[in-house]
């Protein structure tokens, strides 16, 4: 095939899966039907494979699919279905309308050395130690940080703005939606990426995708026994070049009429810009042998730097706007394990399988899930954590463990949810309203949707809660309400493994409805 | 540029308002000196014959056609082309019949009242406590509203919400409250009576917790007193409908399960929030003067608690 149409296929096609992955991010995710959701993220490789590995099941085994399509066809994946390449070809084009300079690509050399040792070392401290690697460097989660770290905020913004315009008119289809952000030392890794990635393909293509990605450089290895490829004709070709400059996978040799499949991500820039119909899409001939192996390509640089990012921020934000209260609360709590979100299993678990892809924390409608520092250690880095300063997990919602591409955390029904415990509820009778300021609150108590906290009667006329944490679910909304600082009078601690708790009993009403008006 | 005008927008309303209270305080000063709240809280919009009406036996909204109709209708409190807020309770993400949130039946016929007696517009919102899409939805109140014909407006962002002063407050001096209050011309409250788990009931004033953004301020600065001190506020209700059908009786405000509530098929309609808190207490059970903030907003001469010497129109249907 030589048709130039190749090229605006894969622009359409790759534009349209683009759109998807942006509205699934940005969580207007209703516009698309959930089964198209689920396919685009089943053939997402990393989280397709975790979740493979988890659950081995054939629906699962999208990573399957994509291993045959790079057999089959080489790594049309990159061009196709990866929303951090497809971005990245966004980038280049912008940094191509920029300086001239950065659309003119010519054969590089690759990075055989660097690339190999990226993957290896991915998968030797995948293997060894923890997904952390993997979690940085994933291309699906990378993009998917990228969204919710800095696309979900523009979103709003521009849904704020059109909220603010058409309140004017009185008209409330957009409701104002306010953006929380997250503790700015999360942010660290995400910038750095973005720096990294916006500048290597604003500038250099895929650079990126030859050189630091594991699975470019995994579905490269594969693509080199790719049945489809592109091609030259050597009789037509007039070597004028014109296919090198466009490439922007620097790997095409147009002197010697060969291209480095490990490299070409199938963009069809090559056979569009042709002019004498020489390059082509087709069946590999298998005329001349390959036996050039690359040396390079097996030599493993163990090892892998990991750079530790700042230390567990000490200060707590207080919340914006509320005003001090007449007495600081004075005893610290006493946290010992972070509270994971629902689906997660245990702590354990959960990290060995999330790549950090922050989908959960998008389609939060509670805003209760924040990405890690290092509240999990260095293996949940960027993992999604409950933080109940901000929020509270509402009782009647599953929605994260709903999209979860990997498994990491497992799809639950309502009521498991309803009765899985993530933590258990601790009160802190010295920081209480009712014990220090000898005022009335509840507000722990009025929260909680099982009323394992619950009121007994203090001083006088006052109410002090109590608690039951048999039937406690950990959702944090009593710790939220509280309204004591700098310490909360309330508080979960996590559960490393997530329990069972007990459904809360409930007797019968004692009074009866009135005969008579009773007044 | 918005920002200063909104203000300026502002402060000659608050101007209006203290000109107009001014007048109103005149009245009210004499009306006290005459004998008696009835006649102050009877003689602001009309010449309505009771000061609370209660019904009894039917449904939400049979009980108010025949409520309302006892106080002169809906007209008696709005004019033709007013902009009218609904302020239901939703504050909770529960199904209507656990009784946390107003009946949605009720809700819906209170707006088509408020239409029919002319109102250009009848707006609803609330700031619930669980998150607001689900509690707008699973109440059943968005939908019931929407039918009705009434604007269902968000209250989950700080940005609607406008500081004003509470001058007289013991506690509570300041606060940001909802801006439809400011842009609407008359208040109707709908709360829902429950079970609270500290100030042992809810009715028609700690509803008003619904239309500020910070309601922590309250829970650590007195509750009760706070509660009463809001309702200085001068944007009062014109009329407070209390929803008594399906009574929450413990584990309040959000209950657990059905077993929580008793069916009472009654409901309290009244222009005196105090008062109505008041009788409200009877149909809970409990001691009013547990209720701290009743006798806290009667000492502060926002009603009169002592049902006795009010003029009631009992219904049983």
């Amino acid at each position: 095939m030589r048709s130039p149409l190749l090229r605006k296929i894969r622009i359409l096609f790759s534009a349209i899966i683009l759109i998807c992955f942006i509205l699934v991010f940005i969580d207007y995710k209703d516009l698309i039907p959930t089964k198209y959701i689920n396919i685009l993220m089943s053939l997402q490789f990393v989280p397709s494979m975790l979740k493979y590995i988890d659950t081995p099941v054939i629906l699962s085994a999208g990573f399957v699919a994509v291993l045959i399509l790079t057999l089959l066809t080489g790594r049309t994946y990159c061009s196709f279905l990866c929303p951090l390449g497809i971005g990245q070809d966004l980038f280049s084009r912008i940094g191509g309308r920029i300086r001239k300079k950065f659309r003119r690509y010519g054969l590089k050399k690759p990075h055989t050395i660097l690339r190999y040792s990226i993957l290896g070392a991915t998968v030797v401290v995948s293997l060894v130690w923890g997904i952390y690697l993997l979690t940085l460097l994933d291309p699906y989660s990378v993009f998917g940080r990228f969204m919710t770290f800095f696309g979900k905020p523009v979103a709003l913004l521009i849904n704020n703005f059109l909220s603010w315009v058409f309140h004017k008119f009185d008209i409330y289809t957009f409701d104002h939606i306010t953006i929380t952000g997250f503790r700015l030392l999360t942010y660290t890794i995400p910038v750095l990426f973005f720096i990294l990635v916006g500048v290597m393909s604003l500038t250099r293509g895929r650079l990126y995708c030859n050189t630091i990605c594991p699975v470019g450089t995994l579905l490269g290895l594969i693509s080199k026994i790719s049945i489809f490829r592109i091609k030259f004709d050597e009789s037509k070709c007039t070597r004028c070049g014109r296919c090198a400059i466009r490439c922007k996978s620097s790997c095409i040799d147009f002197l010697q009429q060969k291209v480095d499949v490990s490299r070409c991500v199938d963009c069809f820039n090559c056979i569009d810009v042709c002019q004498d119909d020489a390059m082509s899409y087709g069946l590999v001939s298998f005329k001349k042998k390959e036996t050039e192996t690359d040396t390079g390509k097996r030599k493993f640089i163990a090892g892998s730097l990991l750079m530790l990012m700042g230390l567990q921020q000490g200060a707590r934000a207080q919340e914006k706007g509320s005003p001090v209260p007449l007495k600081q609360s004075t005893v610290k709590e006493n946290r010992t394990c972070p509270v994971a979100p629902p689906g997660a299993g245990s702590i354990e678990d959960f990290n060995s399988n999330c790549t950090g892809c922050s989908l959960c924390i998008a389609a939060c409608p509670n805003d209760v899930l924040k990405p890690a520092l290092l509240q999990y250690g260095i293996a949940g880095i960027m993992q999604p954590v409950m933080d109940y300063h901000k929020s509270f997990c509402t009782f009647n919602c599953v929605k994260c463990t709903e999209v979860c591409p990997t498994y990491a955390l497992k799809p639950l029904t309502l009521e498991a949810k309803q009765l899985t415990q993530l933590g258990k509820v601790q009160f802190i009778k010295d920081n209480c309203i009712v014990k220090t300021e000898k005022t009335a609150c509840g507000a722990c108590s009025e929260a909680c949707p099982t009323k394992a906290v619950y009121m007994v009667p203090y001083e006088g006329n006052l109410l002090i809660p109590e608690t039951n944490a048999d039937i406690c679910i950990g959702c944090g909304h009593c710790e939220y309400a509280c309204p004591t600082v700098p310490y909360k009078a309330i508080f979960v601690d996590g559960n490393p493994v997530h329990q069972a708790a007990q459904p809360p009993e409930n007797e019968e009403a004692e009074m009866e409805a009135h005969e008579d008006f009773p007044f | 540029m918005q920002i200063l005008l909104n203000k300026t927008v502002r402060i000659m309303k608050r101007r209006d308002f203290l000109r107009k209270s001014a007048g109103a305080g005149l009245a009210a000063g004499a009306a006290l000196s005459l004998g008696g709240y009835s006649k102050l809280w009877a003689a602001a919009p009309s010449a309505a014959k009771y000061d609370m009406v209660a019904v009894m036996g039917g449904s939400p909204e049979a009980m108010f056609d025949l409520g309302i109709q006892e106080l002169g209708g809906m007209g008696t409190f709005i004019k033709k082309g007013q902009k009218v807020l609904v302020k239901p309770n939703i504050g909770w993400d529960r199904p209507p019949e656990m009784g946390a949130n107003t009946n949605p039946a009720l809700v819906s016929r209170v707006i088509e009242h408020c239409l029919r007696a002319g109102a250009k517009e009848v707006y609803v919102f609330d700031h619930t406590c669980d998150n607001w899409v689900n509690c707008y939805r699973n109440s059943g109140i968005e939908k019931a509203a929407k039918d009705a014909g009434a604007k269902v407006v968000p209250g989950n962002s700080e940005n609607y919400y406008q500081e004003i002063e509470i001058p007289g407050g013991v506690k509570l001096k300041k606060a940001k409250v909802h801006e439809l209050l400011f842009d609407t011309d008359v208040f109707i409250n709908i709360p829902v009576l429950k079970d609270h788990n500290s100030t042992r009931m809810t009715a028609c004033m700690k509803n008003m917790m619904g239309v500020v953004w910070d309601r922590g301020f309250w829970h650590r600065n007195d509750l009760n007193q706070c509660i009463a001190d809001y309702a200085l506020f001068e944007k009062k209700p014109a009329l407070n409908i209390l929803d008594c059908y399906n009574v929450m009786v413990k584990h309040g405000p959000m209950g657990v399960s059905k077993e929580d509530v008793v069916q009472m098929k009654s409901q309290i309609i009244s222009t005196d929030w105090v008062a109505c808190d008041a009788a409200a207490t009877k149909m809970l059970g409990v001691d009013l003067e547990k209720i701290e903030y009743i006798p806290y907003a009667h000492k502060l001469g926002l009603g009169n608690m002592n049902i006795d010497s009010l003029n009631i129109r009992r219904i049983k249907m």
